[in-house]
């Protein structure tokens, strides 16, 4: 038994989908980095919203649409308070990470000019490296590179001398989706304030794992995806400052994003409401509310704990396969594993380990780069989350023997 | 044989085993006899979209048939490729191009592989038969 305060096998009944078969064998879902499970509690939230309260918000005079609004706004007010952000207005909902990143590279646009400097890290989806390329076609500013090391860390040391009173803007991960690997957020933020450039952070992967106060870290930008901390898909947020919020243009024309309209001139709503064009998904925005509810219930120390423990017992089980290699083996990791069989294509094991009922993500896991980099055509990656268990460890190794046996 | 003919062979090949693991096993051990195409041929030009892993297909006749060579990074996916050119090779491309692939079914394979993996079959059958259009045109 791995140590911890949580009741694992209680915490699963909350999630029926753990319960079912694939291919005839009880689901190991491990692909939690791509997508978590969603809980009872959550999926609950979604019906009773459908059941007793659907209207759309914020414009309507009947109490549905008043309902819907106030838990909507509860929702923006929990998520304000999970990451410790100074106003609620300084949360802005949007369709997930990827959204809130193209909102920012696009307010972006009129801020750059040529000789500008955009930093990137060497670990970034590709969500977090083609806005900046295409923010950087369009105002002729640099894009620059973060180098990583052979660990899956960055070089810090580079990172600081790429810093120049150039720099406007730097742009980095919290935590690496094919990695694991935990970025040093607060020395990046803190560099890139000394040369007075914007810093966003891509919270996507960290955000399930690490409760992140966004005041203390001094962010300008943060964003994070619902469905990767239990809550549904096309929901999230972008945190912003209000000073830079304030400043960047509206992203998308439309519906609840304007104080008045004529023919001739359109003045924006306040902020949260300049970026939150048209009817939002507002059944997803309150599970999202949900979701951390119930991830707080749970206590993000007690999963960090746990997960890690997951992390260190599955490292060392894969470790004894031969020829096994972990890509990633940074020294503050989240529980995710990226491992290659030498000699064996990541997708064969993906392919057998999913006739075993185990779920996986085999490829370049949108990050290219990182594959380049270690020269490999992709990784087999396993991510644990809180309702794995180490039985689950044992399947996954044993699976991976046996695809190994099969494909060698 | 003609086309219909070897199918059935495979079809057959394949219902002696009761489990997707000897099925599994089997498709490997048939990628191993797969006719490997020549190096120069590895180009991205050959390369098939839509795959996971890489599958490179290179065609050309031997008289009025075509020919195929093939390979792959993947182990399974060589296995998948090797049976479709079993089937396929030393075919007239007019037969290739009116060939049916129930078999693919039948022998449990769209049906047991993942539906990325499913799309990379369509992938190389699509391929496949385009080669083949491409040789008829020539042959006429």
């Amino acid at each position: 038994m791995l140590e911890t305060s949580l009741d694992i096998q209680t915490i699963r009944k909350d999630f029926p989908i753990l319960a079912r078969t694939v291919h005839g064998q009880p689901l190991v879902y491990l692909d939690n980095a791509a997508t978590s499970q969603t809980p009872n509690q959550v999926v609950n939230v979604i019906v009773d919203y459908y059941h007793r309260y659907n209207a759309n918000i914020h414009r309507g005079v009947h109490t549905l649409s008043q309902e819907a609004t106030d838990a909507y706004e509860v929702a923006r007010q929990k998520i304000q308070k999970h990451f410790n952000i100074g106003k609620s207005h300084e949360v802005i909902f949007t369709s997930g990470t990827t959204h809130s990143i193209n909102l920012v590279a696009t307010g972006f646009t009129s801020f750059l000019k040529k000789g500008d400097e955009v930093l990137v890290s060497a670990m970034e989806h590709h969500s977090n490296i083609v806005p900046w390329q295409m923010l950087c076609e369009r105002t002729g500013a640099t894009l620059k590179v973060i180098p990583m090391n052979m660990e899956g860390e960055l070089v810090m040391e580079k990172y600081h001398n790429l810093l120049s009173e150039k720099t406007k803007l730097v742009f980095c991960n919290h935590v690496s989706n094919a990695l694991g690997t935990v970025n040093p957020i607060e020395e990046i933020i803190e560099g890139a304030h000394k040369v007075g450039a914007a810093v966003l952070i891509d919270g996507a992967q960290a955000a399930a794992h690490i409760k992140s106060d966004l005041q203390a870290l001094d962010v300008d930008f943060y964003t994070v995806s619902a469905h990767k901390m239990c809550g549904p898909t096309g929901v999230g947020i972008l945190y912003g400052k209000e000073a830079w919020l304030n400043k960047l243009p509206p992203y998308q024309g439309g519906g609840e994003m304007i104080a008045e309209v004529t023919f001739e001139k359109t003045t924006y709503a306040d902020l949260p409401h300049k970026f939150e064009a048209g009817t939002p998904n507002i059944c997803g925005g309150i599970a999202f509310g949900a979701a951390l509810d119930y991830m707080n219930q749970l206590g993000f120390d007690a999963i960090a704990q746990y997960e890690d423990e997951l992390l260190q017992y599955a490292t060392e089980r894969l470790l004894s396969i031969e020829g096994l290699k972990i890509y990633g083996t940074a020294k503050h990791k989240t529980s995710v594993i990226s491992f290659n069989i030498e000699g064996v294509h990541p997708y064969d094991i993906g392919t057998i380990l999913d006739k075993l009922g185990i779920a996986v993500r085999t490829g370049h896991h949108c990050a290219q780069p990182i594959m380049d980099f270690y020269k490999i055509p992709g990784t087999v990656r396993a991510s644990f989350s809180f309702y794995n268990t180490k039985e689950e460890v044992d399947k996954l190794v044993e699976g991976v023997k046996r695809a190994k046996n099969m494909l060698l | 044989m003609n086309i219909q003919d070897i199918q059935e062979e495979i079809v057959d090949e394949f219902s002696m085993f009761d489990d997707w693991m000897q099925r599994y096993e089997y498709m490997i051990e048939l990628g191993k006899s797969l006719p490997l195409i020549e190096e120069q041929y590895k180009t991205d030009d050959n390369l098939i979209k839509g795959c996971q892993s890489k599958v490179w297909v290179h065609a050309e006749l031997d008289g009025d048939k075509l020919v195929f060579t093939a390979d792959s990074d993947a182990i399974i996916t060589k296995g998948i490729i090797a049976i479709l050119i079993r089937a396929f090779s030393n075919q007239k491309p007019q037969d290739i191009i009116d060939a049916n692939t129930d078999f693919i079914d039948e022998i449990g394979l769209k049906e047991h592989l993942s539906p990325t993996r499913a799309n990379g079959l369509v992938s190389m059958i699509k391929q496949l038969k385009l080669y083949a259009v491409a040789y008829q045109t020539q042959l006429k």
